[in-house]
């Protein structure tokens, strides 16, 4: 086309437009699995209260929402409804990790604890937390929306770009096993995969 | 009933050879052979008044120093009434790793031996559903036993990815 339409002022307002809608009403997907649940579920009580930023109602259904917000531990039994429920949203859809399981095993790292949600499917922001004060978790939502304000486009153009798996490069690549065994409280090399004994 | 009561009706049921007893401060033990444990807990429930099953463990002793046996099979039962409890245990060795199933006598034992199948991989016969039930169908392994690594052999991360572009 000669035309490069991507720049054009009616296509960036519509963008703007779209953007401003999408990111002020945020309807969460609350896939609450442990004790972060607990918290999701204070952040949209009344008195830290989600739906002052457009989370207005958390639906549970996944056809009618936008927002993912994965909280607590997967295990390896539920990672494939979590993904079948990721891909029964329809798009525009964001995902939210809440708290330190859900973003990378936090202290389960065991042999039924998924170490992180966003090795099988993509997160768009991070909680830290054990679990995340609801403040955080609001602060998120804050995050994201400032996220779909800079970078979010009518017909969803920001998505098709993300082909890689965003997942972190697998425990055995990143350390080399050892011989000795490491006490627990050593946490840089407390990731490290023993095969004798343990 | 009392212990001493409990130890001299099981020895004239089963002879003083057919089970042990030990003793810990309030901790009582019968430790009975694998060919009669079915037989001791039917008694103890119906003749020795201990009519709640707690619990159904297992422990695998494969490191343990001085250890005879790998599998030892641990029963939990109360007497509601008295407010006494008492463990029953069995060893057990592979290649026969199978014991007779409680489900006929508590129904509460329906889940705890599929418990301890799914972890140890002890086989309960006469179980009307035994399956896994903490993890999932197709796992292979059986997590608590001592030989199985603690981050498991791959299996927590075999599935497959959904990027943001298809999914």
């Amino acid at each position: 086309m000669a035309v490069d339409l991507s720049d054009s002022v009616i296509l960036t307002q519509l963008d703007r437009l779209a953007n401003w809608v999408r990111k002020n009403s945020l309807w969460p997907m609350p896939f609450g699995t442990a004790c972060c649940g607990i918290e999701l579920m204070a952040t949209g009580a009344s008195r830290h209260d989600i739906a002052r930023f457009g989370a207005e109602v958390m639906r549970f259904s996944p056809r009618q929402c936008d927002l993912m917000i994965v909280a607590g531990r997967v295990v390896m039994k539920m990672l494939p409804i979590l993904q079948r429920i990721w891909l029964q949203m329809p798009e525009p859809k964001w995902c939210i990790s809440m708290g330190a399981c859900a973003s990378s095993g936090g202290v389960f790292d065991t042999y039924a604890v998924v170490q992180g949600v966003d090795r099988f499917m993509p997160v768009d922001v991070y909680i830290p937390g054990c679990p995340p004060r609801p403040e955080q978790v609001i602060q998120s939502v804050i995050d994201l929306q400032e996220k779909i304000r800079k970078t979010g486009t009518l017909i969803g153009k920001e998505f098709r770009e993300r082909k890689a798996s965003e997942a972190p490069l697998p425990l055995a690549l990143e350390l080399a096993p050892t011989e000795t065994v490491i006490s627990p409280g050593d946490f840089a090399t407390g990731t490290r995969l023993r095969d004798e004994g343990q | 009933m009392k212990h001493e009561d409990i130890v001299a009706h099981l020895k004239s049921r089963f002879g003083a050879d057919g089970f042990a007893t030990s003793e810990f401060r309030d901790n009582r033990r019968i430790i009975a052979q694998p060919s009669n444990l079915f037989a001791v807990l039917a008694s103890l429930r119906g003749e020795c008044g201990f009519d709640s099953l707690i619990d159904i463990t297992a422990v695998d002793y494969l490191y343990y120093p001085n250890a005879k046996d790998r599998f030892g099979v641990v029963y939990a039962l109360l007497d509601s009434v008295s407010g006494e409890r008492i463990y029953v245990k069995t060893y057990l060795n592979e290649p026969e790793l199978a014991v007779r199933s409680a489900c006929s006598l508590w129904q509460g034992a329906d889940w705890m031996e599929r418990e301890v199948y799914d972890m140890y991989g002890i086989v309960f016969e006469g179980h009307p559903d035994l399956r896994r039930i903490l993890m999932p169908e197709e796992f292979t392994a059986f997590p608590l036993r001592k030989d199985y690594p603690l981050r498991g052999r791959g299996e927590r991360h075999n599935f497959p990815v959904l990027t943001r572009a298809e999914g």
